[in-house]
């Protein structure tokens, strides 16, 4: 009995639901802290940022973190809708008049909302720039403009052990691009230097983007602050669905969840923002 | 003072019923808000008409009887009291109050504004007691040392009345407020803890069944609670089941 109530219970789907979701907020700041690089801007930024890009799409410890990422999104996705049907069902017939508002706050109330919202957004942003970083096969990569000395400008490829491949040997031939970023000596086969997808350019183009690039910048704001509200009741709602309620933390819990709710959503919504208006 | 009355009507269980409109003279702002339903069933009773059927007992705030969705909130806008506590004066002359059954899955109506509580019962009876023989063998009260802080709480959590407020308020219908200060005013006394595994698993097992709803944390139950039960109580039963459920 006692594992079939780990599972099926509505206490243990509620279990379920805070851990993903506690899990998730660690990944946003995760993710945060990476994506505030972009706020830098020039070559020097573009490549430390590329560089991270490259390191967190190759370190297999951050590759399992991502499978537990997509996993905790699918499980806390999947257990809302099955929690929100089951408590739909709770109350067959509703109330004339009821009067939510007297007792409760907005978010807390629309969570299962909030939350599709967001699952749609996520799914927008990995179409946007997760599934170009891992399938679009004419990936741009990071290059650099370089004097040679001779007063002219060249451009070079950035390669991933520090080292520079002229442009011009691709495009004359001498080097060809296979498996999207390696560089392969054309005439041996042998590959020769890996580069750097450009997720930096990619990023920036996506939100400069004289047709769509400010609906994309509106729409991924307001999607954040979706994800502020959704935060605003949820983190502290973790904490309490895990039992962890005691009267001389209470206050410190809620008021960092709401602190975290406001804060890292605002940083998020900065990004866009910051490359469509003043990049 | 003068009112307009919506009230939910339904003949039995299997009517689909409907809001009635009624307009009702000379209210006392110092009745009890079922004085003044008594008042429009006397005048009901006079013009050949059915009464409104309403649960009521005690009258006093401590039964747990009465029960009622007065515009849109369990035992209506005032906090910490029955209905049978709150009074006309919280409502102006000319107001419309909406008054409904307290509705939930669980809670099947049965006529007009009574509805069935007896779920409660059942999750009571599936492990909300402790198995001491009491005949003949009763222990001196003071025998057993137990911390005052907790003889508190355990106290706070037992004042609860299963009225089901905190179901009819609840958005998913939940009735985690009740079952967790059920299961709390156990847990934290030590006659409580012999049966304090089974009693958490068996209690939220029929709760499930029983078909409520399971908890978002929006608090709505804490704020309508006649009796002022914590939340903290359902954090306590979280904890209470991730245990039991682990052993």
């Amino acid at each position: 009995m006692a594992k079939s109530a780990l599972l099926k219970s509505s206490l243990a789907k509620k279990y379920w639901m805070a851990l993903t979701g506690l899990f998730l907020c660690l990944f946003l700041v995760g993710h945060l802290l990476g994506n505030l690089q972009l706020l830098a801007s020039g070559d020097e930024a573009a490549l430390h940022f590329n560089e991270y890009a490259f390191f967190m799409t190759t370190n297999p410890g951050v590759k399992i973190l991502s499978y537990v990422t997509y996993f905790s999104i699918l499980f806390h996705a999947i257990d809302g809708i099955v929690l929100t049907i089951q408590n739909r069902k709770a109350r067959p017939k509703g109330y004339v008049k009821n009067n939510a508002a007297a007792n409760t706050i907005w978010a807390s109330r629309n969570m299962a909302v909030l939350g599709t919202l967001i699952l749609v957004f996520i799914v927008t942003h990995m179409v946007n720039f997760w599934s170009r970083m891992h399938f679009d096969e004419n990936i741009p990569l990071q290059t650099v403009s370089i004097d040679a000395g001779d007063g002219i400008q060249q451009e070079f490829y950035i390669t991933t052990d520090g080292s520079y491949v002229p442009k011009k040997q691709v495009e004359d031939g001498t080097l060809e691009i296979r498996n999207r970023t390696d560089f392969y000596d054309a005439r041996a086969g042998v590959k020769y230097k890996e580069g750097y997808k450009d997720l930096y350019k990619i990023t920036v183009d996506f939100f400069k983007n004289p047709d769509y690039g400010l609906i994309a910048t509106i729409l991924y704001a307001l999607a954040m602050l979706v994800l502020a509200f959704h935060l605003y009741h949820g983190f502290g709602s973790a904490f309490q669905s895990m039992g962890l309620n005691n009267p001389s933390y209470n206050g410190l819990i809620k008021n960092f969840g709401k602190a975290f709710a406001i804060v890292v959503p605002l940083m998020f919504a900065l990004i866009p923002l910051y490359i469509h208006f003043i990049l | 003072m003068n009112l307009k009355l919506k009230i939910w009507r339904q003949k039995d269980a299997r009517d689909q019923g409907r809001m009635v409109d009624y307009n009702i003279s000379d209210v006392s702002p110092d009745m009890s808000f079922l004085e003044m339903l008594d008042v429009l069933n006397e005048d009901l009773n006079n013009k050949g008409e059915d009464p409104v059927a309403f649960d009521h007992d005690c009258r006093e705030g401590i039964c747990g009887m009465c029960s009622l969705y007065i515009n849109g909130e369990a035992h209506g806008p005032d906090r910490g009291v029955t209905t049978c506590q709150l009074h006309m004066r919280k409502f102006k002359d000319g107001d419309t109050i909406y008054i409904e059954p307290f509705r939930a899955k669980a809670f099947p109506v049965i006529k007009d504004l009574v509805v069935d509580r007896t779920s409660f019962d059942r999750i009571q009876q599936a492990g909300g007691f402790i198995s001491v023989n009491t005949s003949g063998n009763t222990q001196d009260a003071n025998a057993i040392p137990i911390k005052k802080h907790n003889a508190d709480l355990s106290f706070d959590a037992a004042t609860c009345i299963g009225c089901g407020a905190c179901v009819a308020s609840c958005k998913n219908a939940s009735a985690m407020l009740f079952v967790s200060a059920k299961v709390s005013q156990f847990a934290l006394l030590p006659q409580g803890r012999v049966e304090a595994t089974e009693r958490v698993l068996n209690m939220v097992k029929k709760m499930d069944e029983e078909g409520f709803g399971a908890c978002t944390n929006t608090g709505a139950c804490e704020v309508e609670c006649p009796k002022g039960i914590s939340l903290e109580n359902i954090a306590r039963m979280n904890r209470e089941y991730l245990v039991a459920s682990m052993k």
